[in-house]
């Protein structure tokens, strides 16, 4: 427990230093993004690395809870009310799609979880008339009662303090008794419902909760570039978010952050590479994760403990 | 091997000081921004794009720059994302500082930078297609394509000397499909044109014949359009012809190229669509003005890359020249008084037809812009 404390503290007090190390705009934008990725990456790593179950669909969540924001407000609903709806509408799809899919385990989970993300997908891209189409569309800056939030700055904080808050959520479950739950049907499922686990309703839980936490990242991501295009919602998204949490390090909370926060700046640090920055990208992918199978951040904390003995 | 990393790092420290010296001598360069889909599913638009660009900047380099000051081109690759082209640009504009942007080779990667540049106040030149970019019409934004408007009239004042008042149109579910398919619903009026049938067929359709038999069973239909883009149109042709129809048949500006006759081989005979100069560059006739621009950007592209050129290089290539144009009037790279030469201007002879631009219209093209062409054995031939 005490090291949870120290987990979120570091957090929150890095998230506060920062913006000292930040000489303008851009380099706001890209921590912002960042941080809207790593709230992604808290809630799937729950999924991903403590339960064990794959998805390769959150995007579609993520793209489901933007586009509700994006229309809503269009229509000239509050847009805390259509980020709401949003999120509540993605929660109950979650619970209704994992009730069926959560049966299934492995290759047949990632494939279905596929499928649902690439539906969401198609909708959002042939329902041109509310949507926008491929072209995509914009979205009223977050406001409420005349009073908004704009410019770089602001969101920041906004980002700053919605990705402790993930965290700190994150941290607490996974302490409490259902995490030792999940973590329980990560070890063996049999084993797990032996020992008096409900099994599929932990599973359908975590999954919604995943999708909930995307769904609201997807607003906020919305009201913060003032435009949403069907790619945010599409399978390569989805990719990246799931690489974010292997790549950070399974069943790390610290880990899917870092993992998102390093695999939205390495792109923008490797376009000094011009033709080549496809490619150094995907060979410092596979070094990683050749050399550290476990991702990151525990890998580190592992190398740091044997060095302390 | 701790001596040889010691002298790589003085090596890159070596090249990365002299680098940094080089420019200092000469004058300051005017820094030209660019952001384009180079990879991704648009990358058929953006890489002749991006090719486009580097040619020209350093040939212009070469002549000694613009104004006696050399270009530098600031270019990243959005992978068609438009997020990522949003990151980009604010990149451009808060850490590159450049004086001006040219890119969006999609609609949507522009339309995402819009309101950035928009609220920063930088000239901003796109190459993407749709209507929306320029209307209502943005201070700080233009586009150098003819938009798919355009397309739709040309066709359909094709369609008015032949006579014809009652169509099918059959579109695919793309963005240039769908975009194209509601702006010739919206003209179809003003030419006294009616949609009898409008049908879809999905991306990866490889058989069209349903759709196109039930447009041919509407009473009436004089001639089918199809608003399309990549493989589909070819499709639609063949199926077309495997259906026995005879009326003619209208593709769009968005299969102009000879992939499209490739493709549809001998069914292609006589389908007719809109398309730019750059395509027909040797049969123009020499009166054309646009004729010696066009032939030069496609021999020097063509010299250079070894491939076939592409209208959308083109819109690059306009991008950059109406550009340089602009700072040459307005005398430097100030950005409010490069922005007003772009809109004041006029006469200037481009790949993609005679751009005047207004206050009213940032784009500056008419309909003349575009050639009506007809297949006839295996190649391009101008009509009339």
């Amino acid at each position: 427990m005490r090291r949870d404390t120290a987990v979120l503290l570091l957090l929150a007090v890095g998230i506060a230093v920062l913006p000292f190390a930040l000489p303008n705009r851009y380099f706001y934008d890209v921590a912002i993004l960042a941080g809207i990725n790593a709230i992604v990456c808290v809630g799937l790593n729950l999924l991903i690395g403590y339960t064990g179950q794959i998805s390769l669909g959150h995007a579609g969540f993520f793209g489901l809870g933007a586009y509700a924001s994006a229309i809503l407000t269009g229509y000239g609903c509050p847009a805390p009310a259509a980020m709401a709806a949003g999120a509540v509408i993605v929660g109950a799809l979650a619970a209704l799609v994992g009730r069926p899919i959560l049966r299934l385990k492995g290759h047949y989970l990632a494939m279905a979880t596929l499928g649902m993300g690439i539906i969401i997908s198609i909708v959002i891209t042939t329902e041109d008339r509310v949507t926008g189409g491929p072209d995509g569309m914009a979205v009223a800056p977050f406001g409420l009662l005349g009073w908004s939030v704009q410019g770089e700055e602001a969101w920041y904080w906004v980002i700053g303090a919605s990705l402790v808050a993930t965290v700190a959520l994150a941290l607490n479950l996974i302490a409490s008794p259902v995490g030792r739950a999940l973590r329980a049907i990560h070890g063996s499922e049999t084993a797990a419902e032996v020992m008096g686990v409900d099994v599929a309703r932990y599973k359908r839980m975590v999954f919604v909760l995943s999708a909930v936490l995307a769904a609201l990242a997807g607003s906020l991501a919305a009201h913060y570039s003032g435009f949403v295009s069907p790619a945010k919602a599409g399978f390569m998204h989805s990719i990246e978010l799931v690489t974010m949490v292997v790549f950070g390090g399974m069943a790390s909370t610290l880990g899917a952050v870092v993992g998102a926060v390093l695999l939205t700046v390495l792109p923008q640090l490797l376009t000094v590479l011009k033709d080549y920055e496809l490619l150094m990208f995907g060979a410092l992918l596979m070094g990683t994760m050749i050399l550290m199978p476990r991702g990151l951040l525990p890998t580190l904390e592992t190398l740091w403990r044997r060095a302390r003995i | 091997m701790p001596k040889t990393t010691f002298r790589l790092a003085l090596a890159a420290l070596g090249i990365g000081a002299a680098l940094a010296w080089s420019p200092a001598g000469a004058q300051q360069p005017i820094t030209i921004g660019a952001f384009l889909s180079v990879t991704g599913p648009a990358a058929f638009l953006g890489d002749p794009e991006q090719k486009t660009l580097e040619m020209y900047v350093d040939e212009i380099n070469k002549k000694g720059g613009v104004l006696g000051r050399p270009l530098k081109l600031v270019s990243y690759d959005d992978a068609g994302d438009a997020e990522k082209a949003r990151t980009f640009a604010k990149r451009l504009i808060e850490q590159d500082k450049v004086d001006l942007i040219l890119g969006g080779t999609t609609t949507g990667t522009t339309m995402a930078v819009v309101p950035l540049v928009e609220s920063a106040g930088v000239p901003f030149v796109s190459m993407a297609g749709a209507v929306v970019i320029i209307e209502p019409v943005k201070k700080w934004v233009f586009k150098t394509p003819h938009t798919d408007r355009m397309a739709c009239e040309r066709i359909f004042s094709d369609m008015r000397e032949r006579k014809i008042t009652k169509i099918g149109m059959i579109s695919g579910a793309g963005g240039f499909d769908k975009s194209m398919r509601q702006e010739c619903l919206n003209v179809a009026k003003q030419y006294s044109i009616e949609i009898v049938a409008d049908e879809s067929y999905g991306a990866q359709d490889n058989d069209m014949t349903a759709q196109l038999a039930k447009i041919r069973n509407v009473a009436g239909v004089q001639a089918v359009v199809n608003p399309g883009f990549g493989q589909g149109p070819a499709i639609v042709t063949k199926n077309f012809r495997q259906l026995g129809m005879t009326m003619p048949l209208y593709q769009s500006h968005g299969v102009a190229s000879k992939q499209f006759i490739e493709l549809a081989g001998a069914a292609a005979e006589g389908v007719r669509l809109p398309a730019a100069a750059l395509l027909v560059a040797e049969v123009l006739p020499d009166s054309d003005k646009q004729k010696p621009v066009v032939l030069g950007y496609k021999k020097a592209y063509e010299a250079r890359f070894k491939s076939e050129v592409s209208t959308f290089g083109g819109h690059a290539y306009d991008a950059l020249f109406i550009a340089v144009d602009a700072i040459k009037r307005a005398g430097g790279a100030d950005k409010a008084k490069v922005r007003d030469a772009i809109e004041a201007t006029k006469g200037y002879i481009g790949t993609g037809g005679v751009v005047n631009m207004s206050a009213k219209d940032h784009m500056g093209l008419d309909a003349s812009a575009f050639r009506m062409l007809e297949v006839k054995n295996g190649s391009w031939s101008i009509v009339k």
